[in-house]
């Protein structure tokens, strides 16, 4: 069918050369020159097409591998035959993987744990860059400076004095002076709490920059009617200026939700309980299926990963197929652009 | 509802105004509006720059004063800081045995991937940005990967990504065995064509590196499509009416009012693949399994100051050819 109106377009297309030697009149003319465009648009779509598929290819090949993988039963994996689609599809690698990673319960604490660490974020950071985008006040310009060099400074090189303060964490030495020591809030949640708390948890640089950007597009006139109508700063904040900033709050959202999710370099330097920390808890379980349920072949211990992989990303697949539509009105609107 | 919203308004606004009080008792009465609102906007980020004296600006400076000194960790959990000059930084560059191959490997890998990286995904979002059929799918698709984006998940990913490749060297070396077709012959046939052999195996490394190249490119190709979604379409309408061709308007139009987001990427991608390279693990290892926080402390440094010269470098670069800018 396609190659038909191809093929008519072509014919047509060297008709429209010869017809336009003629001088045909403007009407003709304007109809040929459409012809044309489409004409080029089919020859160039099967290009396209390819790099689109391609490339797809590249990115969802090694997932698709990871979901057929984690049905394999071992007699698969070591038949040279079975490509994909396994022979003796088992869920056994689920059951011990679902045991191993204490799925349901590690599941919701970690989904609480991450709900709360981006609703302070959310709060925090589009306060900050409110701020930023709307109040005069001294110094505003290298304060924002300090923002993108937040942005810009990779959390490894700050890593080992964070690590010392939340060792013995202290405020203002009052628990040195009543207690006699300092807290030790590392294997505890409480030092991502406090991080994002103070707009210095993961990426918070980034989420203050995407907020002023958005607040800074959105129009002064509606704060300027809630000042006439009598609303407070605080009012015309909560609830004029962040229901206005729903696109970009639900950009940010999502990043937050999904690296919080996936973070392991600040779980793993402040210890955090793997129970609160399904990504984290993934990291070792296959040295538990290789300790505790003695299955010593690396290859097989990779189906039951496999598995895992699979339970743990589900959830946040789950989340960016639902908001997915959102997010993306979002990034686009939410000027991560100027 | 609306009784008792309005007294906690009132309540936060005292506690404002008394905040505001406090620093200006004196002169409250010659408070203008434009004190009032500065006082306001620093309320606003105060959280932001309180944790930003104590965790960032604080971290930093002990990171620096570690690298000048020789820590030693007390049983107690604490630690001794003894002043040690620069020993630290001439141990990483001149003793120690792999640092210093490590930091020049990542940098050389950050510097061929960066231009190929920007290239790559200005080009998808162009294709991306464009209408056909099933765009929200191919999208929602090609941004997958900034969910996939760290640790035992993306672990995985690489290991599948390797048995994947595994495969089809695998295939490759199959139908070449029975054809003759062999990758090397057509390597061969370049370089009896004359083409250098550093641009060879330039193309050659990205090819190998495709998977990681595509994984690492999706912000950027956010960051794109944003810019290209918040062109004016009446500037193409015009060009168009002016009888510009594609090409032209290409890089009359697009090129030019996306310029200032390259600089943006080129910076994003430069400190998102130092954060991923290796120098970083080399640190994170120093510290937590030799405990060696002093000589951690100065790589850390060491590297963070040759990104920094590098960001610095390049910026001046391209800003230099921003056309346009916001």
């Amino acid at each position: 069918m396609r190659a038909e109106r191809k093929l008519a377009a072509v014919n047509l297309g060297k008709l429209g050369k010869t017809l336009s030697k003629l001088k045909g009149n403007g009407v003709i003319q304007n109809h040929l020159a459409k012809l044309m465009q489409r004409t080029k648009a089919t020859l160039f779509s099967p290009f396209k097409l390819m790099i689109l598929v391609g490339i797809s290819y590249v990115i969802l090949g090694p997932i698709i591998s990871i979901i057929s993988h984690s049905f394999f039963s071992p007699s698969d994996l070591y038949n040279p035959s079975v490509f994909l689609i396994p022979l003796n599809p088992t869920l056994e690698n689920y059951r011990l993987a679902f045991m191993r990673l204490g799925y349901w319960d590690t599941l919701l604490k970690s989904l609480i744990y991450i709900a709360k660490t981006t609703i302070l974020q959310v709060l925090i950071t589009s306060m900050a860059g409110y701020g930023f985008a709307r109040f005069n006040f001294p110094l505003k310009k290298l304060l924002f400076g300090c923002v993108v060099v937040t942005i810009i400074l990779p959390s490894y090189t700050i890593m080992l004095p964070l690590y010392q303060h939340f060792r013995s964490w202290d405020v203002l030495w009052l628990f040195k002076i009543f207690k006699g020591e300092a807290l030790n809030l590392l294997q505890s949640t409480k030092p991502t709490y406090l991080l994002t708390l103070f707009g210095a948890g993961l990426r918070s640089g980034l989420y203050i920059y995407i907020f002023r950007q958005f607040f800074r597009g959105l129009p002064k006139e509606i704060e300027e009617a809630a000042l006439i109508d009598g609303a407070g700063t605080w009012h015309t904040y909560f609830r004029i200026m962040l229901v206005n900033a729903i696109p970009a709050v639900l950009t940010v959202s999502v990043f937050s939700l999904v690296w919080q999710y996936n973070d392991m370099f600040y779980s793993g330097l402040f210890s955090i309980p793997a129970d609160q920390n399904i990504a984290f808890r993934l990291s070792t379980i296959a040295a538990t299926i290789r300790f505790v349920d003695e299955i010593r072949d690396p290859l097989v211990v990779q189906l039951y990963v496999y598995a895992g992989v699979v339970l743990v990303l589900l959830p946040i697949l789950l989340l960016y197929l639902f908001l997915q539509k959102y997010f993306m009105e979002g990034l686009e609107r939410s000027g991560i652009v100027g | 509802m609306k009784a008792d919203r309005r007294p906690e308004r009132k309540g936060i606004g005292n506690a404002c105004s008394k905040a505001g009080a406090r620093h200006t008792a004196k002169k409250r009465k010659h408070l203008t509006l434009s004190q009032k609102k500065s006082i306001t906007g620093l309320i606003f980020i105060a959280p932001w720059v309180i944790g930003f004296i104590i965790y960032y600006a604080r971290s930093l400076f002990l990171t620096i004063r570690f690298s000048l000194s020789d820590v030693n960790i007390v049983e107690t959990g604490g630690y001794r800081a003894t002043w040690a000059g620069l020993e630290n930084f001439r141990y990483a560059l001149l003793e120690h045995a792999t640092f210093n191959q490590i930091f020049v490997n990542s940098l050389v890998d950050i510097l061929i991937d960066v231009p190929f990286i920007i290239f790559f995904s200005l080009f998808i979002a162009i294709l991306l940005n464009s209408r056909f059929k099933g765009r929200g799918l191919v999208r929602a698709i090609f941004f997958i990967p900034i969910l996939l984006g760290s640790g035992a998940v993306l672990e995985t990913l690489t290991l599948a990504t390797e048995n994947i490749q595994e495969g089809a060297g695998a295939m490759a070396a199959e139908i070449s065995s029975s054809s003759g077709i062999s990758m090397d012959y057509f390597i061969g046939t370049f370089i009896d064509l004359g083409l250098p052999t550093g641009m060879l195996d330039y193309v050659a490394g990205l090819v190998a590196r495709v998977y990681e190249i595509v994984r690492s490119s999706s912000v950027q190709t956010v960051i794109f499509l944003a810019t290209l979604q918040s062109i004016s379409p009446s500037l193409y309408e015009v060009s168009k009416i002016e009888g510009a061709t594609t090409y032209e308007t290409f890089w009359k139009v697009t090129f030019p009012l996306v310029t200032p987001f390259i600089l943006t990427n080129v910076v994003y991608t430069i400190v998102d693949s130092y954060t991923n390279s290796e120098v970083v693990t080399q640190a994170y290892d120093t510290a937590f399994t030799l405990y060696d926080y002093g000589l951690s402390s100065a790589m850390s440094v060491l590297s963070t100051v040759v990104v920094c010269m590098i960001l610095a470098a390049v910026c001046m670069m391209i800003s230099n050819k921003t056309f346009y800018y916001n």
